[in-house]
């Protein structure tokens, strides 16, 4: 079937079979292997996108039903040369070790940030309590969004 | 890699879209709306229908609203949006309690309440808030519709009335100005599933327990409700000892399964502490107003 969507801010049309789950077209298809694929059953967390501008597990979402939706990968948090402050955050707060699952923990940043952009502890655990982090890492990444939510970005550059 | 067996994909522009989809490709043919059910179960063939129907574009069926003496929730209204509700927030606590222990946000950004009953899940937190709260479910098809009550709409184990050409399109729960309600849940860490989890309500009348509704999800009880527990604690003063009566009642009603979440007996033992953890709750609710 003919699938047509908006992939950060490109449009992309493609024929995919209906089974095809959102994870695997935006890496097989686009290229995209920023977004990661990790458990395959909506636990880990490590596949987050936006979907519409909402944080979605794309391994359980069919490229189908992404159809004529906006996505928005990991691949659009950089502007230009600009890291976005969560990416920033992560860098300065050593928020990774393996690097595994922190696409997924920065576009739920991203978007806990954009909708609250003075986070308490509580509220980041919270908002990133449906991602794993196998290094237990996770002291750092709760630093690394704080770190963020006081460096926001000095202009808006694009969306 | 887990990828779902092939098969045929639409999208329904409409209620009258997707039930006429649903009629002419017959059982083959099944209805998906967030899929975090529906999809992991075709990963692993436990489910293989030929054929989706995508709801996900009838946006009129996204709604948490008072009409007349019911709150009406559309059936592709997600978690989320439940547990942002002014409104329920309102009227039953019970559906914040809940939506902050399913599954993780982002699940719950999917997640829609008419997905979470129709999949029927022994251990759906959402089955057992809309049974505690009697709620009814309406479901549509090409001959018209009906209307069934939550308490009847299962028939075991993720098997509901819901007949191959029918579609639910909303969940209705009495509005009952005064009543407290509450939601208990032990699970292994935090979004699983529930050990065993107790949603209730209660209307208290001059110290006294007027009305009530127990339900109660993972511990194998019909229709994901305790009525005997119920009958026990309706007309009884609103005191500890008519809750742990009561939680006796709905302990003894249920009856829970050793798997890998922990022992029958442990289970039973979860019932009870926490049935009268959410009758306390729901009745210190009620006697703040409410909610």
């Amino acid at each position: 079937m003919q699938v047509s969507m908006s992939v950060n801010g490109e449009r992309v049309n493609r024929e995919v079979e209906p089974r095809i789950l959102l994870v695997h077209f935006l890496r097989d298809e686009l290229n995209l292997t920023g977004t990661h694929w990790g458990c395959d059953t909506s636990n880990c967390g490590t596949c987050v996108v936006w979907m519409d501008g909402v944080p979605v597990k794309s391994c359980t979402v069919l490229a189908a039903m992404a159809s004529g939706r906006e996505i928005r990968t990991v691949e659009s948090l950089e502007q230009g040369t600009q890291l976005d402050p969560v990416q920033e955050g992560f860098m300065r707060e050593h928020g990774l070790q393996c690097g595994f699952c922190t696409p997924g923990m920065m576009m739920t940043a991203r978007w806990l940030l954009d909708h609250n952009p003075d986070p308490s502890e509580a509220e980041i655990r919270e908002a990133i309590s449906g991602q794993i982090c196998r290094c237990t890492g996770y002291e750092n990444i709760v630093r690394a969004v704080r770190w963020a939510a006081a460096h926001p970005a000095t202009q808006e550059v694009g969306s | 890699m887990q990828v779902p067996a092939p098969f045929e994909y639409d999208r329904a522009s409409s209620v009258e879209e997707a039930v006429a989809l649903l009629e002419r490709h017959g059982a083959e043919a099944r209805p998906i709306a967030g899929g975090h059910s529906l999809l992991p179960m075709m990963k692993l063939r436990l489910a293989r229908p030929e054929r989706l129907v995508d709801l996900n574009d009838l946006t009129d069926l996204s709604y948490v609203r008072a009409e007349g003496e019911w709150i009406a929730l559309g059936a592709m209204t997600r978690h989320a949006e439940l547990a942002a509700s002014d409104l329920l927030a309102r009227h039953y606590k019970v559906f914040q309690d809940a939506e902050r222990v399913i599954a993780d946000p982002v699940v719950r950004n999917r997640g829609t309440v008419g997905g979470s009953l129709c999949q029927g899940d022994p251990a759906e937190d959402l089955c057992a808030v809309v049974a505690a709260l009697g709620g009814q479910v309406v479901l549509r098809s090409s001959g018209g519709g009906r209307v069934v009550a939550a308490r009847d709409f299962y028939l075991g184990p993720y098997e509901t009335v819901v007949a191959p050409a029918e579609l639910v399109t909303e969940v209705r729960i009495p509005i009952r100005p005064g009543s407290g309600s509450a939601y208990e849940k032990v699970e292994r860490r935090p979004g699983d599933w529930a050990i065993a989890a107790v949603g209730c309500f209660v209307t208290l009348a001059e110290g006294s327990v007027a009305d009530c509704g127990i339900g109660l999800a993972a511990v194998g009880a019909n229709g994901y409700c305790a009525p005997q527990a119920e009958a026990q604690l309706r007309g009884q003063p609103a005191t500890e000892e008519s809750f742990r009566s009561a939680a006796e009642a709905a302990a003894a009603s249920c009856r829970p399964q050793s798997d890998q979440r922990g022992p029958a007996d442990y289970k039973r033992d979860l019932v009870r502490e926490l049935t009268q953890r959410a009758l306390r709750r729901a009745a210190a609710r009620a006697m703040a107003g409410g909610a």
